[in-house]
């Protein structure tokens, strides 16, 4: 009894992280700009398949790939963002919503069809020579490539918590997501900062797609469950704190596991829409979420 | 030192602003005075730069401000603390001031400004690591123009720094902002506390339905029955 449980509860941990990260991304630039990029889940993908590709033409390793993906993901988001998002930034924060919503889903669209048509609906993983490794510890099973994605996703929340805080640029960002009018009159080109918190949502997007191929699987319809499942994190951990929304991420892992566990797999996907519902109803400003001041 | 010429502005199709023509000069505090809805904030908006006029001319030493935008208004040198102060309330005190001293010209400086800071608002230092959020209403106003004055303004603009203060401490925070002018930044205050703006300034401007209706040293417009029957009672 107690170790199958404790599995499932550890793999809903381990990919809880990887949920995490995503909302991070998604967060982060709805913070910002209150753009809800709906194809952050297809940037995700592209990161995804950036790593898949560079370690099956070239053999790099995926982990080595990672900040590569990250700056491939981050061009990606300053062409989207100059050619898709830049001029809704005056719009009010209702209309900047919609319009994003709109923009997210064709866009999602045509990422999906351009990699349906590249790289064809197969599902592919990456597979190294350590990828069965793992280790035990009370019988339970902690396969390393996994575990070493959560230290990834925690290194990465760690560093922009860091630069979030310390760095002027950092500081600028979190007064643009307080107030973007009195960060305009501190000086802020506000206009460079939504670029900026787009694009380093993209890169984080790109960071998790890596870490997704090499632990899990891709193909080119992941990317709705990934955004969707971003949502939701988003909502559960409530915006403004990302360490939140990255337990709110490792919440939902859990969640889907411990169901899978108890009642089928079937419910799994289910129960994170549930979760959803019930912080709306109960706890609207999300599990550690503040409220409006 | 700014120089408002024929200013017509509007928000979309509302029109708020009719040929606005005001100037302030070097080391003066100039008041703006009028009512609620007046006019007043939509002036301050246009001169730096988050509201784009439809007409008129907005000249700030030698440079126009007309096509400027309002990031660059501030590395010029014009600071506004707008209405109800808008600190950052998730951050720390020393953080607000810090963002303060965002633009370029005034980083290099930031130590030495926030010692500046500190002496005119001695509290400020004493709560520098607290949350902005945890302030007191007067703190707030404090430190909303404490951050204003990080980023080395030459001509401070202040948007109601009376708004919601009880009367001691409106008195004290007028008291700072005389000592600020003294110490060579100038100042365009708007106020609907007309009295005490009036007493404050060496020149001030009596707006009404977005005209400017009324100019001229503070002591005459008190003098002045128009201004003593709409404002004074």
């Amino acid at each position: 009894m107690f170790v199958p449980l404790a599995q499932s509860l550890v793999f809903g941990l381990l990919v809880g992280a990887l949920y995490g990260l995503a909302a991070v991304g998604l967060s982060l630039v709805f913070g910002v700009t209150k753009f809800l990029n709906v194809a952050h889940g297809e940037l995700l993908m592209l990161g995804g398949y950036a790593s898949f590709w560079a370690f099956t033409l070239r053999g790099v390793d995926p982990f080595l790939t990672l900040p590569l993906t990250m700056v491939f993901l981050l061009v990606i988001g300053v062409v989207l963002y100059k050619l898709l998002f830049a001029h809704m930034v005056k719009l009010t924060e209702e209309a900047k919503i919609q319009n994003t919503l709109l923009v997210g889903f064709g866009l999602s669209l045509i990422l999906q069809n351009v990699a349906l048509r590249l790289w064809t609906a197969d599902t592919r993983g990456i597979t190294t020579s350590y990828s069965r490794m793992a280790f035990t510890f009370l019988g339970v099973r902690f396969p390393i490539v996994r575990v070493a994605s959560l230290g990834i996703a925690l290194i990465a929340l760690f560093a922009l918590d860091l630069f979030l805080r310390r760095t002027y640029t950092g500081k600028a960002l979190r007064a643009t997501v307080e107030n973007w009018e009195a960060a305009t009159l501190m000086g802020i080109d506000i206009q460079r900062v939504y670029l900026l918190s787009f694009v380093m949502g993209a890169a984080l997007a790109g960071a998790a797609g890596c870490l997704v191929s090499v632990g899990y699987s891709i193909d080119p319809g992941m990317g709705m469950s990934w955004t969707l499942k971003g949502l939701i994190v988003m909502v559960l951990g409530g915006l403004g704190s990302f360490m939140g929304t990255f337990v709110g991420g490792i919440v939902l892992g859990v969640t889907e596991s411990a169901t899978g566990y108890f009642l089928t797999l079937t419910y799994r996907e289910v129960v994170g829409l549930v979760l959803f519902i019930l912080v709306l109803v109960f706890r609207p400003q999300g599990l550690f979420g503040t409220k409006e001041r | 030192m700014l120089k408002l010429s024929g200013i017509n502005a509007a928000y979309k199709d509302l029109q708020v602003l009719w040929d606005v023509s005001i100037q302030v000069d070097e080391g003066e505090l100039v008041a703006l005075v009028g009512s609620n809805g007046a006019g007043k904030t939509t002036t301050l908006r246009v001169i730096s730069g988050l509201l784009k006029p439809a007409s008129g001319s907005i000249s700030f030493q030698d440079h126009s401000l007309g096509k400027e935008s309002a990031h660059r208004i501030v590395e010029l040198g014009i600071s506004q603390v707008p209405e109800g102060g808008k600190i950052f309330t998730g951050m720390s005190v020393l953080e607000n001031l810090e963002l303060g001293a965002f633009v370029a010209r005034a980083r290099k400086d930031k130590d030495q400004t926030l010692k500046w800071v500190y002496e005119i608002f001695p509290r400020l230092e004493e709560r520098k690591n607290q949350r902005a959020g945890t302030l007191s209403g007067g703190e707030r106003q404090m430190l909303a123009i404490g951050r204003a004055l990080m980023s080395k303004p030459k001509l401070l603009l202040l948007d109601e720094p009376s708004f919601g203060l009880a009367p001691i401490l409106v008195e004290q925070i007028f008291e700072m902002i005389t000592e600020i002018n003294r110490q060579g930044v100038t100042v365009l205050l708007v106020e609907q506390n007309v009295r005490a703006a009036l007493e404050l300034a060496h020149r001030a401007y009596v707006i009404e339905n977005g005209r400017i209706v009324g100019q001229g040293t503070g002591e005459d417009l008190l003098s002045f029955e128009s201004v003593r029957r709409a404002y004074l009672g």
